[in-house]
């Protein structure tokens, strides 16, 4: 590196530049918390849907599938099921989700197998609430497609 | 070694490559269900596998990072340890707290496991990479907090040198935004937002400081380059890291809700991401052709130059492969997401852990130029088997990721493929994947029976 760069110069870039930049990220962060209520629709956010994410939490979902195409990618993204299998409607979304959740697993041969994680009726109805709101975030138009 | 507390490393060194090889088992199992769906599905569902990999990866990192820590901080110093005592209970709390998550993971369903736990006091749990549960992260904090007053103090007992500078910057930023783990908000456009400080901040923010001061110091050892025009090159590289990754981070904003600003400024930075990586395999090859003596280690030169170059490729040319809106739009979290994972992860971080293991474990053990030939000869085939067996899981997965985009993601609905049918269609790829986890597998095996060889061979500077 070129000697009239000095070391002192190198420093004075890292630690301003990343102070800078850091205090950046904080102030986009704050604009991002303002606008963010208009595209997550958090007041549609009932005692279901927090309980169905903790029911998505307590069964570690994320360890096979995709939502929001975060986590893992073994099995279907579901932030978009509600569309797929639910074709957007609730009752039709829950009834499927329930006889889904039953049949598990369905030990086809060779096939992927998701567990039997033994949830009452409501904690289904519940689960599905949650995926239900999260269909409905703004994530700026992702999927590119109903198949996630 | 210059002080008899550097040896606090060592059971650091030993046990994070004891658990590596864990990580790669449990690799061998998934890439097994990819193909057989139903292999071994009743005893270690998928979900567990995966965690089981991934927590262990992000563990054997932690304890690679503080026996370098331990190591490298005191001589940088040039003063001992401040307490050899508080660093060798920290390991075996660590160890132990670590062990028995694992074991929680596998004897219990994990539902059973939040419960048993407590999770409901401090709902912590279920989140990719943070499925501990809150009681072991509550542990981890502890760990680390002890881990950077140890190291802090000796710093400041000490020479502030600009590795030493640049390190504890990075092992504060890893445990103050470890803290991010614990908010858990029901809002799950919340949570991700700030899942991702804990997630990006560390591998693309703050360990990057970690890594570039490994490196750095590494080298200064082996070229024996002045440390002016080492240091010079470490701050340029660690600045540009955090420049472009900080705002970078907006990569990850892009579809989980915030708004369409961050398509802009995600593309923008991220795209930057890759020039601190280019940095750094300009700055391995030109230390180590400026280099002023000949150290007889020459496998530590290898993994020191393997580690920038596998860096660039695994985090620079991959992570830009997919990182621009329009691009990622199509890719996200897609087998192209995993085929980056890979070899990024290994590339920067677990590089560089064998990095500073395969300099400082010989020197630990009464071979301060380094093992025998014998041994460095089985080393550097180590070395090879195991990069080359990883940029073909990441080529296998690279042309799976592909070929999904086409079938599953690039078609109109109705015209596309499901997800559960592309996936039939990829099972070639995972072939392909598996066999070559199966020669790094290999590559592992050598690599830890260059421990046991050439013990009563000549040494090779005597």
């Amino acid at each position: 590196m070129a000697d009239h760069f000095t070391k002192n110069m190198a420093r004075n870039i890292y630690y301003g530049g990343s102070f800078f930049v850091f205090l950046l990220l904080i102030g986009l962060t704050f604009d991002t918390m303002l606008e963010l209520p208009k595209r997550d629709h958090r007041e549609n956010i009932t005692a279901a849907v927090v309980q169905g994410k903790k029911h998505w939490e307590d069964n570690n979902c994320i360890g096979c599938h995709t939502l929001m195409g975060e986590g893992a990618y073994y099995a279907p993204e579901l932030a978009n099921v509600f569309d797929r299998r639910g074709l957007g409607n609730e009752e039709t979304f829950k009834m499927f989700l329930k006889g889904w959740m039953a049949a598990q697993p369905l030990n086809i041969p060779h096939r992927r197998q998701m567990p039997q994680f033994n949830l009452s009726e409501q904690e289904v109805n519940e689960l599905a609430d949650f995926l239900i709101w999260t269909s409905r975030i703004n994530d700026n138009d992702w999927p590119p497609n109903i198949e996630g | 070694m210059k002080y008899a507390s550097q040896q606090v490393a060592k059971p650091y060194f030993i046990f994070a490559l004891i658990l590596f090889a864990g990580q790669i088992l449990f690799g061998l199992v998934m890439g097994t269900q990819y193909i057989i769906g139903d292999f071994l599905s009743g005893y270690i569902p998928f979900n567990v596998a995966r965690m089981v990999h991934t927590n262990l990866l992000i563990i054997w990192l932690l304890f690679g990072f503080m026996g370098a820590s331990y190591y490298l901080v005191p001589e940088e110093a040039g003063t001992e340890l401040h307490s050899p005592l508080l660093a060798r209970i920290t390991f075996w709390v660590f160890a132990v707290a670590a062990v028995a998550t694992i074991l929680g993971y596998l004897l219990v369903p994990y539902a059973k496991l939040a419960e048993i736990t407590y999770n409901d006091l401090l709902p912590t749990m279920g989140r990719e990479f943070l499925e501990q549960p809150t009681i072991t992260k509550i542990g981890i904090v502890i760990v680390c907090l002890s881990f950077v007053y140890n190291i802090g103090m000796t710093i400041l007992k000490g020479r502030k040198t600009v590795v030493n500078m640049v390190l504890v910057t990075g092992l504060i930023g890893l445990t103050v935004f470890f803290l991010f783990s614990f908010y858990n908000p029901s809002n799950l456009v919340l949570d991700k937002y700030f899942w991702w400080w804990v997630v990006h901040l560390w591998v693309e923010g703050v360990w990057e400081l970690i890594l570039g001061a490994i490196l750095a110091f590494v080298l200064i050892k082996v070229t024996g380059v002045d440390r002016e025009v080492i240091e010079k090159w470490l701050y340029v590289i660690v600045a540009l890291a955090l420049i472009s990754g900080l705002i970078g981070m907006g990569h990850h904003y892009f579809w989980i809700g915030p708004g369409e600003y961050w398509l802009w400024l995600g593309s923008i930075f991220s795209a930057l991401e890759p020039v601190p990586f280019f940095m750094m395999v300009l700055f391995a090859f030109k230390m180590v052709k400026k280099r002023r003596h000949e150290h007889k280690n020459e496998v530590a030169t290898l993994w020191a130059l393997g580690t920038a170059v596998m860096a660039f490729l695994g985090a620079g040319v991959w992570g830009f492969l997919h990182t621009l809106a329009p691009v990622n739009y199509y890719t996200h979290g897609s087998q192209l997401t995993a085929a980056h994972g890979h070899l990024a992860f290994f590339g920067a971080y677990a590089m560089i852990v064998m990095t500073i293991i395969s300099y400082a474990m010989p020197i630990m053990r009464g071979r301060p130029q380094g093992n025998s030939s014998s041994a460095q000869r089985l080393e550097r085939f180590a070395f090879w088997t195991m990069c080359l067996s990883m940029i073909g899981i990441t080529l296998a997965l690279t042309v799976a990721g592909a070929a999904q985009i086409a079938f599953q993601r690039l078609p109109e609905s109705g015209e596309a493929l499901s997800f559960m049918a592309t996936q039939e269609k990829l099972i070639p790829f995972y072939w392909i994947r598996l066999f070559m986890g199966f020669v790094f597998l290999a590559g592992l095996l050598t690599y830890f029976a260059s421990f046991f060889v050439g013990k009563t061979d000549k040494l090779s500077h005597a």
